[in-house]
Order: C-alpha cells, then sequence, then structure tokens
C-alpha cells in the first residue's frame, strides 16, 4: 500500500513533465502563465502524496501555503496583462 | 482493511487518469481557449480526487491523529473555488488584450 504512493507520485511527476513542454515551447506569455498554474496544482498533490509515502502526513501544511501562493500569484499575473500595471 | 485499500487505489487511479487527460489536452489543443478549457476543469477534477483518497486512507490508517485531515478538507473546498477562478481570470485577460479563438481550418499555434 505504501509503494502504490510512490508509483503515484512518478507518475504524477511524468504529468508535471509533460505540462513543462508548454511553459518552455509556448507561444506567448498567456500559455505560460496557465501552464504554470497547471502546475502548481499538480505539485500540491505530489506534495501530499509523497507526505503518506514518507509517513509524515503533516506535509499538507506545506502543501496548503503553496495553493495560497499559486492562486494569488496567477490572479496577480493575470490583472498585469490586462490592465499593464497593478496599483491603479 | 482490504476493502479500504481498494477504495483508496480506486480514486488514486481516477484522479491520475483525470490529471493525464488534462495534460495531454494542455499539449495537444491548437489554441489557448480550448487548453485552458481542457485543463482548467481535468486538473481540478483530478487534485480532488487524489486528495479525497488519501484522506479516506488517513482516517482507517492513522486512527489515532482524526482530526488533522480536516486541512485536507479545506484543501479541497480552497481547489474547488480557486482554480476554476484563476483560469476564469486568464482567459478573461486574454479575450480583452485581443487574442483571437481559434476557427477551423487556420493554422495551428
Amino acid at each position: 500500500m505504501i509503494s502504490l504512493f510512490l508509483y503515484n507520485g512518478v507518475l504524477i511527476c511524468i504529468a508535471i513533465g509533460l505540462s513543462l513542454y508548454r511553459v518552455i515551447a509556448g507561444p506567448g506569455v498567456f500559455n505560460r502563465t496557465a501552464a504554470a498554474n497547471i502546475i502548481g496544482t499538480k505539485t500540491i498533490t505530489l506534495l501530499i502524496v509523497m507526505g503518506y509515502y514518507f509517513e509524515r502526513p503533516y506535509f499538507f501544511d506545506i502543501s496548503l501555503l503553496y495553493a495560497m501562493i499559486n492562486f494569488i500569484g496567477t490572479l496577480v499575473f493575470a490583472k498585469y496583462l490586462e490592465r499593464g500595471n497593478l496599483w491603479s | 482493511m482490504v476493502i479500504i485499500n481498494i477504495i483508496v487505489t480506486i480514486l488514486l487511479g481516477a484522479g491520475l487518469f483525470f490529471t493525464f487527460v488534462g495534460s495531454i489536452g494542455l499539449l495537444r489543443f491548437p489554441d489557448f481557449y480550448t487548453r485552458l478549457h481542457a485543463t482548467g476543469k481535468c486538473d481540478t477534477l483530478g487534485a480532488g480526487l487524489i486528495i479525497l483518497g488519501l484522506l479516506i486512507y488517513h482516517f482507517f490508517h492513522y486512527s489515532e491523529t482524526p482530526l488533522i485531515p480536516a486541512k485536507l478538507i479545506f484543501l479541497i473546498i480552497f481547489i474547488f473555488i480557486a482554480n476554476p477562478t484563476a483560469t476564469h481570470a486568464l482567459m478573461k485577460a486574454a479575450y480583452q488584450i485581443g487574442i483571437k479563438p481559434w476557427k477551423t481550418g487556420e493554422k495551428r499555434e
């Protein structure tokens, strides 16, 4: 049952690698930002799965923090790309 | 306990399936809007299913601390609210900038 979490984490890493192609080669800044957001969501699940694999379930405090940082970063980036400035 | 393990395995497999479908859609669709249409929903549901499976695993294997996975429930609710909001903000920004949607027969980006 523990090794199931290891396989799950490795497969999530492969999915992150597939999404990383769109960050590197995607045309334009919107594709890159969207792919970075998707990678952030996959990283949240990867942190929780690896926390249960190492038998320390308290890793999901880090993943809560990472979810909030990912959301705020994407919103700020979308606002900047839409308006051209942030503080008006 | 065997039935719990089978349920957790099925939930993790379903989450991995949706995660991979989202990644392949991000790679192969021809346009920015269609790419976000693929990933914005599949990735949310995949993350929710994986976290739900680990929540059930925690209830039956770490039964001495049953109140800890309340944070996992908060995380599921937060992901289901925040991820479509971020996707919608990015799509609205791209539409305001003036990126045209892809039509049939045009060149893929």
